[in-house]
């Protein structure tokens, strides 16, 4: 205790010189992320002449509320399925379990996200906000992919562009080139490329296959656009992780290299028993800065995109901005940042303790 | 077992040259020495004979096979460097089976072989810890444990213990010439440190910026330099230079003289690169512990004062200043007393002192 106010004091000239830019983290950054976690459980608009009212979980059980409900197939009197014109089952509506049914409460409101089923029974997942379900799921499939082929082709990268060659810097300049390029400038750009009609990728898939392959509309096709933004978005950013590999590679002694190479090891081995050894810590910054980048896409969706088609590349990000200004409901959007917050926190310390130190 | 020749071995990086011409013949078994200052290509030598630096001219044979193409892997070398190149992520079993695992071989071959390594190092008990948890000294006996399991036609040590503090580094160099001792294995060994140089070698190569000087055992090197730059190289306290000049001179040897020195004949003519006439200025090389000092003016050839006496216990070294106005280093075999300020006179046994002509690089360098 003693200490700390000493320290405290004897350090006034360096708290005074720490003040602004503390004030300015404060205002930005730390006041704004109480302030979210504060408003997720009320229902502020961002205007509205009512007064703001404590809401308790009900945001994020708009959001989160799910349920699972299982319909047998129609039967008619004589207990044979009843088929339509293409010989399917039908089932009963589920807007009929869903909409005022007194039998089935905590269904109330719901829709369908998605379902599963056999010819005589159908399960249906409902969720009460099925466009957050989908972004939720289409940001997580965004992961999934982003994570490890941006770090893996990052890393190869690196790898290649680590040698003693001639003009290798302007090679490193080429690959980071993108790095600096505003997301906004070159989401624009990517638009003309994966342009349905006149796109530089249409013209070049059918140049080299002689017009066998056909234009296809990138961004405005539901099966393609959430690819497509993927793939722009993994060549945008790997500059930027081939540069942090680059620094954990210039960390690893060269005389181990030399050791390794006087003990007869191939190239695979070199890497092996050398470079990844040495690049742990490397990997676990490059892993858990991607997660986090990949889970805060948003610039080019609203870029490219804006969710759709038919909801295929929303976003938790997109949807939180939209709900928060676009639908000027505050407190839903916060409720949105909050759950992405859990959600990247969580992440991160399974990877943190996956990937922790072993001894 | 490995020969190991050296035939106008030359390295240049881009326009620099490093290595200019290097011969030399490494017998088998034999323990062989570089010295010489810093930046002189010691380094650079044990790596062209590792196989890490290519080499640009000349031909390096190991066993009668010149290996100047092939991969360090290849010619049954191993090395053991200053920073000692462990690998950090690995436990000591690991990192001496390294080259084993790397492969293939068998579990029962790599335990048989590493444990004798660990047995010759005296390392059995660190076996299972990681390099982080280990003393410099037990580091370096992991690098060397790694080399000995590959069971090399030739040893290549880089300044192994360097990084060592004073006693452990008389430890190892101990147990490192106890290793050649019982693998009776051929080593070269690169050391700025004489010590290290004296007590190991066979053969001696002093290097001064990328040639070779002198070649030899120890002791001929000490007693026989063929240089000035040899000369001054070898030998704690360092050889006495004295400006002298020839005032006779015939095929067995000349008589010298300055301001300090009545004229002394020595039995040996002046060695190094260029031949002196008389009248010529050379250079006396008197080592510090073979002068004998007395108080009795007459009794000695050298005249000078004391400036200082420093007792290191196993000798005093004694500080002079000539009545020419050169500094003068004599070490004494015991606690002798000499207070500051005494004139002395000093005398020596003409057959020990050396004559050597100038050399301007040595003079160069020594300006600054
Ligand atoms: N890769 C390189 N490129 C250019 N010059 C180099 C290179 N490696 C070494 N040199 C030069 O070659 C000379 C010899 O270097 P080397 O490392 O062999 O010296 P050394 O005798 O081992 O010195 P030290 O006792 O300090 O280790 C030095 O002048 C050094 O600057
Ligand atoms: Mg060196």
């Amino acid at each position: 205790m003693a200490t700390s106010t000493k320290l405290t004091r004897s350090n006034s000239a360096g708290w005074a010189f720490a003040l602004p830019g503390f004030g300015l983290m404060a205002v930005f950054i730390i006041i704004p992320f109480f302030f979210a976690i504060g408003l997720s459980f009320t229902n502020q608009r961002l205007v509205s002449p009512n007064p703001t009212e404590y809401t308790g979980l009900a945001n994020y059980r708009q959001l989160l509320g799910m349920g699972v409900i299982t319909l047998d197939a129609v039967k008619d009197d004589a207990g044979q399925i009843v088929r339509d014109e293409t010989g399917a089952p039908t089932f009963p509506r589920v807007r009929d379990y869903t909409r005022n049914n007194p039998d089935y409460p905590q269904l109330q409101g719901m829709r369908e996200w998605f379902s599963w089923g056999s010819d005589t029974s159908r399960t249906y997942v409902l969720a009460r906000d099925v466009v957050f379900m989908t972004a939720l799921m289409n940001t997580i499939i965004f992961v999934i992919v982003v994570a490890p082929v941006q770090g893996g082709l990052a890393l190869l990268l690196a790898l290649l562009i680590n040698q003693r060659l001639r003009g290798i810097n302007v090679y490193r300049a080429i690959y980071f080139m993108p790095v600096v390029v505003s997301i906004v400038v070159v989401s624009l750009l990517w638009r003309f490329i994966y342009d349905g009609n006149s796109g530089l990728l249409n013209n070049m898939l059918g140049a080299i296959s002689f017009g066998a392959i056909k234009p296809v509309d990138w961004l405005g096709n539901p099966n393609t656009a959430l690819g497509s933004i993927i793939l722009m978005s993994i060549w945008q950013a790997v500059g930027f992780h081939m540069v942090i590999w680059l620094s954990g590679l210039q960390t690893i002694s060269p005389t181990l290299y030399e050791a390794a190479a006087i003990e007869g090891s191939s190239k695979w081995q070199t890497f092996r028993y050398v470079t990844w050894p040495g690049l742990r810590n490397t990997a676990v910054l490059v892993l858990i800065v991607i997660t986090m980048q990949a889970f805060a896409l948003f610039a080019q969706i609203d870029v490219m995109t804006k969710g759709g088609p038919l909801d295929s590349t929303q976003t938790i990000v997109f949807q939180a901005i939209q709900r928060g200004y676009g639908k000027q409901d505050i407190s839903g959007g916060s409720a949105i940042s909050v759950i992405l917050f859990v959600l990247v926190l969580t992440i991160s310390l399974i990877q943190r303790y996956f990937t922790r130190e072993k001894n | 077992m490995a020969q190991v020749v050296l035939k106008n071995l030359k390295k240049s990086f881009g326009t620099v040259d490093v290595i200019k011409g290097v011969d030399l013949t490494i017998e088998d078994g034999e323990f062989v020495v570089f010295v010489g200052p810093s930046g002189c290509g010691k380094s650079t030598l044990l790596r062209m004979i590792a196989g890490l630096e290519d080499i640009s001219s000349g031909t390096l044979s190991i066993n009668g096979q010149v290996v100047n193409d092939l991969q360090p892997k290849d010619r049954k070398i191993a090395m053991v460097f200053q920073s000692y190149a462990i690998f950090p992520h690995m436990t000591v079993r690991e990192n001496v089976a390294f080259g084993l695992t790397i492969a293939g071989a068998s579990k029962a071959e790599k335990d048989a072989k590493v444990n004798e390594a660990a047995r010759i190092l005296q390392m059995e008990h660190l076996m299972e810890r990681r390099p982080s948890q280990l003393s410099g000294g037990q580091r370096q006996r992991v690098a060397i444990g790694r080399a000995i399991v590959r069971e090399p036609s030739v040893f290549l040590f880089d300044e192994p213990l360097s990084n060592l503090d004073a006693a452990l580094r008389m430890d190892m160099r101990m147990e490192i010439g106890k290793l050649h001792h019982d693998l009776s294995a051929t080593m070269v060994y690169v050391t700025h440190d004489q010590v290290e140089a004296m007590t190991l070698a066979d053969k001696i190569v002093v290097l001064r910026s990328g040639s070779v000087m002198q070649i030899g055992s120890p002791m001929d090197l000490y007693h026989n330099p063929a240089n000035l730059f040899v000369a001054g190289f070898l030998g704690a306290p360092s050889m006495n230079f004295l400006d002298v000049t020839i005032t006779e001179m015939d095929d067995t040897g000349c008589t010298v003289r300055n301001g300090a020195l009545d004229p002394v004949r020595i039995p040996s003519l002046p060695k190094g690169d260029t031949a002196a006439k008389v009248g010529d200025t050379v250079k006396l090389g008197l080592r510090p512990q073979y002068l004998i000092p007395s108080i009795d003016p007459a009794s000695g050839t050298l005249h000078g004062k004391v400036i200082l006496t420093e007792r290191l216990g196993s000798e005093t070294v004694v500080d002079l200043a000539l009545t020419d106005g050169t500094k003068l280093i004599v070490a004494l075999p015991e606690d002798a007393q000499f207070e500051r300020g005494r004139e002395v006179s000093l005398s020596f046994g003409p057959a020990r002192a050396h004559l050597f002509t100038p050399d301007p690089e040595l003079q160069a360098s020594a300006k600054h």
